[in-house]
């Protein structure tokens, strides 16, 4: 097998001769979400952003699934493909697996990602191919107009369940970790700086990085992040995760708890050293699972940032490993020879 | 003694056995070693679903019929001249199959009370008179081949397991097979098991000596080569044709291929068969689900690869909301259906031609796509080809419809070199098309194939959106425009139509020119239609013969055919799919002949309708 070169997703992208901005990226169409909607945001975080990868805007391609998130691909001025409901995570991996000079992103939400297309996200992520998924999760079905959807908190009332929904909801972080992600991170649409920090963390990670973001359906999910965002609250409740650094809001702070497992603490009942420092590339996931499990529907407190960020060799490195290996070994295949391998016979 | 040898100019072998026994490997042994000799062959192994079904029970009988001749032949053949029974269960399964006066080797080691109750015998079929009508050579085969192995450190269940080889080699010297290449071949495949290898060579030999001293067989057959046309020749199943028609689309299209697959039977050899050339740049990924499958190959074409799937019905079902997305996208996918008996799970391992209106028809909204089916093993490859040239040409998806008979039935490939095969190669869009010069319109058309320009990721300043929904003219801009919604429609479905002009005409073989009666056929019903034709022709009977290839669009002078005929038989292995579709299309009053039993046509069965049809006139 031919060795992995470079662990870094943007390796084999050329670079652009030139230098592009964030007009560069804006494609021409009209772009057709609500008024209000975190989309909007996001999609300027990611038009602002990608310019400073400094890859050839025609390398880079966004696919996405079915839902208002899944129309992102038609704002951005790159080669895109808005597909079928749920299936973005398989067809991302036809082209990333046969194309690894592009920079391929997936755009999905809560219902497209872990609904519909659930077996596809899990196993594009234990695959690791080299994807970028930014799951948009607004915790409600926005395009078929308000249903609940696998992230929303049981009891919700929607349309689709006036008594309230039944089922527990999908934790798309301890999902992904699960599934043997090696990059997953959870930011917010309105938080731009930090969202940003997180993309070009994703974007760099060479496999598949799974981005959760927080965002708002202001028509029929509103507020649904706001403790997240209301400056009374956010600082309290969001802890920050950092590489090497204490995990901490302004006044928790998270430490090893007696039982094994870890808790949240006020700031002030521990000392320094106590709090866990965080370590994304743990190869043991096992407490990146256990900070995702913090996170419950009340918000009480969040974990925001990069839970898991490990090295592992990308799906279509190792592919083209044995097609450079198929080769090395015995040559490039030569149809006449393969037509006539084996038993064959003349007449005449 | 010298024992005397009969001349033949054909025979239908038999081996019929438990899943267990290695009938299927038996089988495709004395297929290389008669096509080695030069007899024209056609081969049809059916077996069950299961991997090991309950031993010696009726569900677990495993067979493999091979036809051999001095001449060209179209089929496996109808009824067997020798059946092979390694025990109750497969003389019972296989005994109706059986003509009068047919010879029966039977292995007696088996017979044993408990395996004859447990198929229902209540006396021992050997012994008592029930089998007069046959000429019955009784051998005990595992005993004997036990007896031969005496001397090897074998377990006596090891010992008991080459059997079949035992079997081979006894049929090997009935009917003067070279011997050479199986014992070569059994060298390479035990090559880490000497003992075993060289166990399972004596054995085979055993079997050969054994015919040559027993008195059980007094005769020995001799069938002579045939006179084919000059080349080189292997022998192929429909499945290998199939991956080697893939590879050869790929060198010849010079786009890498890339097959998205899911396991399935009657479709998986493909797969397996993909995944061991990748010398050839093939990528081959083993998806999560069908859905996957096809999602992967539509993904890796949109990055201008020629993207492949390959499954069988229920696949199919599951894959038909991204082909629809090809269709709208207009880019190239292949799918190939290896059909096997439906509805639902079905019968996995038995044939049919049930999905030809799915295919059609089986996406939502107006979805046309172009339709191959091959008609023989070996025109698979050439089948494979045709496919991928429409695909890449066209810019469509296309469904190549082969199925279990032809996927798993084998027969004699002249093999072609790869300069005969045609250059289907295309261009990616490199620049602006627009009329300004500067702009790309990724749904500007061909005006000839009105097909839309590729334009793959890296290319810069072709920087595009595709998508599922609606697309305006020329921009591909979503349109929700009612107008443009209808034309869209229908330049899609003008797309396909014109394939037509793109395809060679219905061809009809009617040597006379006097025939009044057309058979019509389509996929691997060939070889029993043309069989069946010529028994007709042979009795002086008239009657006309065309085949299909392409079965959307159907070829120009379709509609001419059918109706230059008082009468168009039309036999199908489904309830008359394409019937359907002609009498709709062409107002001509389709005479269907239909049988759904998992197996092909007889050709004596096709001769008798087509008989009938005749004297009908």
């Amino acid at each position: 097998m031919s060795e992995i070169q470079n662990g870094r997703g943007l390796s084999l992208v050329p670079k652009s001769d030139v230098k592009l901005g964030m007009k560069d990226f804006k494609s021409d169409q009209e772009v057709r979400w609500c008024p209000g909607c975190g989309d909007y945001a996001i999609l300027a975080a990611v038009q602002s952003f990608v310019p400073e990868l400094g890859l050839k805007r025609e390398n880079m391609v966004f696919v996405s699934g079915i839902g208002c998130s899944s129309r992102f691909p038609y704002y951005m001025n790159t080669y895109g493909f808005h597909s079928i409901h749920g299936r973005a995570p398989a067809i991302a991996t036809g082209l990333a697996a046969s194309r690894p000079d592009l920079s391929v992103w997936v755009i999905t939400g809560d219902g497209d990602a872990l609904s519909i297309g659930g077996n596809h996200l899990i196993h594009a992520l234990r695959r690791n191919v080299n994807l970028n998924i930014l799951l948009f999760n607004n915790r409600i079905y926005g395009l078929t107009k308000g249903q609940y959807s696998p992230t929303s908190e049981i009891g919700k009332i929607t349309k689709s369940t006036p008594m309230g929904s039944l089922d527990k909801p999908f934790n798309p972080i301890s999902l992904a970790i699960g599934a043997e992600a090696s990059f997953v991170a959870r930011t917010i649409d309105s938080d731009r700086k930090h969202l940003q920090s997180v993309l070009r963390e994703a974007a760099e990670h060479r496999g598949t990085s799974l981005v959760e973001i927080y965002q708002n359906c202001n028509i029929f999910n509103d507020n649904a992040f706001e403790p997240l965002k209301d400056p009374e609250q956010r600082d309290d409740i969001t802890l920050r995760m950092e590489h090497g650094r204490p995990i901490v809001s302004a006044s928790k702070a998270v430490r090893r708890a007696a039982d094994g497992g870890i808790e949240v603490v006020p700031r002030a009942e521990v000392r320094e050293d106590e709090i866990l420092v965080h370590d994304a590339h743990r190869a043991d996931p096992s407490l990146a699972f256990a900070l995702s499990r913090l996170d419950e529907p009340s918000f009480e407190h969040v974990p925001i940032g990069v839970f898991r960020s490990v090295e592992r060799p990308s799906y279509d490195e190792l592919m083209a490993g044995q097609l450079e290996e198929a080769v090395g070994d015995r040559g490039r295949g030569d149809l006449d020879d393969l037509l006539l391998a084996g038993d064959t016979w003349r007449i005449g | 003694m010298t024992k005397q040898v009969q001349q033949l100019d054909r025979v239908i072998i038999r081996f019929a056995g438990d899943s267990g026994d290695g009938m299927q490997l038996t089988g495709d042994r004395f297929t290389a070693g008669t096509a080695e000799f030069g007899n024209d062959l056609s081969t049809l192994p059916n077996f069950p679903a299961e991997i090991r079904a309950p031993a010696g029970t009726l569900p677990g009988v495993s067979s493999f019929q091979l036809h051999f001749a001095d001449h060209d032949i179209l089929t496996p053949g109808d009824a067997p001249n020798v059946l092979v029974a390694m025990n109750p269960a497969a003389l019972k399964a296989n005994l109706g199959d059986l003509p009068r006066g047919a010879d029966i080797i039977a292995n007696t080691d088996e017979f044993t009370k408990r395996n004859l109750q447990k198929v229902g015998y209540d006396g021992n079929p050997l012994e008592d008179d029930s089998l007069a009508e046959w000429r019955l050579h009784p051998v005990p085969l595992t005993s004997l081949t036990v007896k031969a192995l005496e001397g090897f450190t074998l377990s006596k269940k090891d010992a008991e397991r080459s059997k079949n080889m035992f079997a081979l080699g006894l049929l090997s010297w009935l009917y003067h097979r070279p011997t050479e290449a199986t014992i070569q071949f059994l060298e390479n495949k035990f090559a880490k098991k000497p003992d075993i290898a060289k166990a399972n060579i004596a054995a085979f030999q055993a079997g050969w000596n054994y015919g040559e001293t027993t008195e059980s067989f007094s005769v020995s057959y001799e069938v002579k080569p045939a006179k084919l046309p000059p080349g080189v020749y292997r022998n192929i199943s429909g499945n290998q044709a199939l991956a080697y028609g893939l590879i050869a689309a790929s060198v010849q299209a010079r786009l890498p291929l890339f097959l998205g697959s899911y396991p399935i039977t009657p479709a998986s050899d493909i797969l397996h068969e993909l995944s061991k050339h990748k010398r050839f740049g093939i990528r081959t990924f083993q998806a999560e689900d069908e859905i996957a499958g096809v999602g992967a190959a539509l993904g890796a074409a949109f990055g201008g690869a020629l993207g492949v799937t390959t499954t069988s019905g229920p696949g199919v079902a599951l894959k038909a909301e991204t082909v629809g997305l090809a269709v709208t996208t207009e880019l190239p996918l292949l799918v190939v259906d290896v059909q096997r008996a439906g509805p639902s799970t079905g019968m996995p391992t038995k044939t049919e031609q049930t999905d030809l209106l799915m295919a059609m028809f089986g996406r939502n909204g107006e979805s046309p796509l172009p339709i191959v089916a091959p008609s023989t093993p070996s025109d698979c490859f050439d089948a494979a080809i045709e496919a991928a040239r429409l695909a890449v040409k066209y810019r469509t998806p296309v469904m190549l419809l082969s199925d279990g008979y032809l996927a798993n039935g084998s027969e004699p490939w002249k093999v072609p070199s790869a300069a005969e095969l045609p250059d289907i190669s295309t261009e990616f869009a490199t620049g602006p098309n627009g009329e300004d010069g500067v702009t790309f319109l990724p749904f500007k058309r061909d005006a000839e194939t009105l097909a839309r320009p590729w334009a793959i990721p890296g290319t810069a300043g072709l920087e595009h959106r595709i998508g599922g929904i609606e697309k305006a003219e020329n921009t591909g801009n979503i349109s929700y425009d009612p107008g443009n919604h209808d034309k869209m429609v229908r330049l899609r479905q003008a797309k396909i139509d014109g394939i037509a002009q793109d395809i060679p005409p219905l061809e009809v073989d009617d040597p006379d020119g006097d025939a009044r009666v057309l058979v019509l056929g389509w996929g691997s019903t060939y070889g029993p239609i043309a069989a069946a034709v010529r028994r007709i022709r042979k009795s002086g009977g008239k009657v006309a013969q065309a085949h299909l290839r392409h079965l959307n669009p159907l070829p120009a002078n379709t509609g001419e055919v059918l109706r230059a005929y008082d009468k168009v038989l039309l036999p199908e292995i489904n309830l008359g799919q394409l019937a359907l579709l002609l009498r709709a299309r062409f107002l001509v009053d389709i005479i269907s002949y239909n049988r759904v039993r998992g197996l092909p046509f007889k050709a004596e069965e096709l001769a008798g309708v087509i008989q009938d049809v005749i004297d009908s006139e």
